[in-house]
């Protein structure tokens, strides 16, 4: 398995911390040039991690501009994008979110996915011709909350449901247009990251974290590190023929039937 | 019996269209309806039409303010809120490549931020009435993904999930209150009336959008209305958090 992504140029935004490291250590084991983007700095801005660092906040146009410049002069190539920074913006409900709290989340989880999407795919065909075939692919981490309603507070759920069909439409027009680029989404239920500190805080981590794994049939979290062999799958040739589709890693959180004792907060 | 009867109902994108449709609905069953839009002319004109218990409101849906003074007035005018229509919308072609960050907010900005804040303001108004119905207009571009809706489509996925989160919150908190989300296919009305008049593929605009469903043929935005009336009224006390699809078999 080794060596499958050699020779390819790898962008994962978030990718300091949780989802995003993980897939960054992976992408970069099977051979993957892999960029840190991240606003930020992970173990890897001093060299201890996968890849180069790069300061970049997605919510910036200008910062996209210059990571996407960057990225063609230094690596010359563009094949794999994961758009995975995101914040869970705190727990607002419908009626105590503000429209301040609204935009600020919509701003990293929607339109940064957005933006990520757009600029991979001008990244991706700037690949081309004498640099070996184009074989892009789009990695989107929606969530759970882009599927159902039960997890997520409502900026961030409503952010999750644009990501999912964000996805579908970028699969639909790269395809339409023949560009040989792939776009799906991915599914996380709970993870083990630190999108989570403010419950560790209260609760501590193992208890947090056994007491969220009890919502998962499966009766446990997922490590990080499972999330990032999603990811792989998606960015590697294995995958050819998936596009637009949704790969739900949750630990069959959406497989059965919502039960009322889950909608309870922590 | 009237099904919706001395039931007060807000309808933002009331002026035109499915919202407009559905005014006329809830009034024929036996509710009040205000009509809440930034086209005034039109909103007036069909509230006028509509008579005593109709009543016009003007609505930017991407001002918090502006919701607030809406559902003040519908409260001030009719004495309780039972129930909330969110047809606001806009519908714009883009596609990822050629859609500016400016473009894809202010989609998401109405279709989006817009059935938020409707559901935000609303609640309260609800829950001092006893409880209500609330329902998001989403779409078949809520459902699956379309290469040149991509803004629009996206501002749709969130409306979905956002409905979700809606009635369960309500749910949980015992409110009273449903919340869910319908997905019409193309119905003829203003919105997707300028594509009717473009040629694609040798085939009148119409002609493809109609080709396009199993029925062969657009829906009519009273297709649409009556979906939302049963929503609205207690037919449907059971269901929340659901998607209710009316597409001529689109998605099917
Ligand atoms: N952990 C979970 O249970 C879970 C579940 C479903 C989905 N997700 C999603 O997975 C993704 C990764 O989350 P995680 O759990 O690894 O969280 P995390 O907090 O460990 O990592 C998120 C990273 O994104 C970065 N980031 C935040 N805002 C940014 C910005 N504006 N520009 C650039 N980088 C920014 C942060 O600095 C951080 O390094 C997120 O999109 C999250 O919504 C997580
Ligand atoms: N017509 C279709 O084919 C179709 C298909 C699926 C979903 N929808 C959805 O149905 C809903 C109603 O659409 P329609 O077909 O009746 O369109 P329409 O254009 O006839 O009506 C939309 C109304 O929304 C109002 N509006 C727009 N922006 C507003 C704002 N910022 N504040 C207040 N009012 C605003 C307009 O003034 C108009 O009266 C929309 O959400 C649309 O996306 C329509």
């Amino acid at each position: 398995m080794s060596g499958e992504l050699s020779g390819r140029v790898a962008i994962v935004t978030g990718g300091a911390s949780g989802i995003g490291a993980a897939s960054a250590t992976l992408l970069a084991a099977a051979g993957a040039t892999v960029i840190v983007a991240d606003i930020q700095e992970g173990p890897n801005a001093k060299g201890d991690g996968p890849g180069r660092f790069v300061a970049h906040d997605v919510v910036s146009e200008d910062s996209w501009k210059a990571l996407l410049a960057d990225v063609l002069k230094r690596e010359g190539r563009l094949d794999i994008m994961v758009n995975n920074a995101g914040i869970s913006g705190g727990s607002g409900n419908p009626e105590t979110t503000t429209v301040e709290n609204w935009q600020k989340v919509q701003a990293v989880d929607s339109d940064g996915v957005f933006l990520g999407s757009k600029y991979a795919i001008e990244g991706m065909k700037k690949t081309g011709p004498g640099k070996s075939a184009i074989k892009g692919s789009i990695v989107n981490i929606s969530s759970i909350a882009g599927l159902i309603g039960s997890a997520g507070p409502t900026a961030y759920t409503a952010a999750k449901g644009a990501v999912r069909l964000l996805s579908k439409s970028v699969a639909l027009y790269c395809a339409e247009q023949r560009y040989d680029i792939r776009c799906n989404s991915v599914h996380p239920g709970g993870v083990d990251t630190a999108i989570f500190n403010p419950l560790w805080q209260m609760v501590g981590h193992a208890q947090g974290k056994a007491f969220i794994g009890t919502r998962h049939p499966i009766g446990r979290m997922s490590e990080a590190s499972e999330l990032g062999e999603a990811v792989l799958f998606l960015a590697s040739d294995r995958s050819s023929f998936v596009t637009g589709a949704e790969i739900v890693a949750d630990g069959a959180i959406t497989a059965g039937l919502m039960r009322r004792s889950l909608l309870a907060p922590p | 019996m009237p099904r919706l009867e001395n039931r007060v109902v807000l309808l933002s994108g009331g002026a035109s269209g499915i919202g407009a449709e559905t005014a006329r609905l809830v009034v024929r069953e036996g509710g009040k309806a205000v009509l809440a839009d930034r086209d005034e002319a039109k909103g007036l004109a069909l509230a006028a039409e509509l008579g005593t218990a109709a009543h016009f409101v003007p609505l930017d849906v991407t001002q918090e303010p502006s919701w607030q003074a809406a559902v003040a007035a519908t409260v001030e005018k009719f004495g309780a809120l039972h129930g909330l229509l969110n047809a606001a919308g806009v519908g714009v072609r883009n596609t990822i490549e050629d859609c500016t960050l400016e473009e894809y907010r202010r989609v998401n900005d109405i279709n989006s931020l817009g059935t938020f804040l409707g559901c935000k303001l609303a609640i309260p108004a609800m829950k001092a009435s006893g409880g209500g119905s609330i329902v998001n207009i989403s779409s078949v571009l809520g459902l699956r993904g379309a290469a040149h809706a991509m803004a629009y489509s996206a501002s749709k996925g969130a409306v979905r999930s956002l409905t979700k989160n809606v009635a369960l919150h309500c749910a949980q908190m015992k409110y009273n209150i449903r919340c869910n989300s319908v997905h019409p296919g193309y119905i003829d009305t203003p919105m997707i009336a300028p594509r009717l008049e473009q040629n694609v593929e040798n085939m009148s605009g119409r002609q493809f959008l109609e080709e396009l469903h199993p029925l062969g043929r657009l829906g009519r935005p009273e297709e649409v209305a009556n979906m939302i009336l049963f929503l609205l009224s207690d037919e449907s006390t059971f269901s929340t958090g659901s998607e209710f699809v009316c597409d001529g078999g689109l998605t099917a």
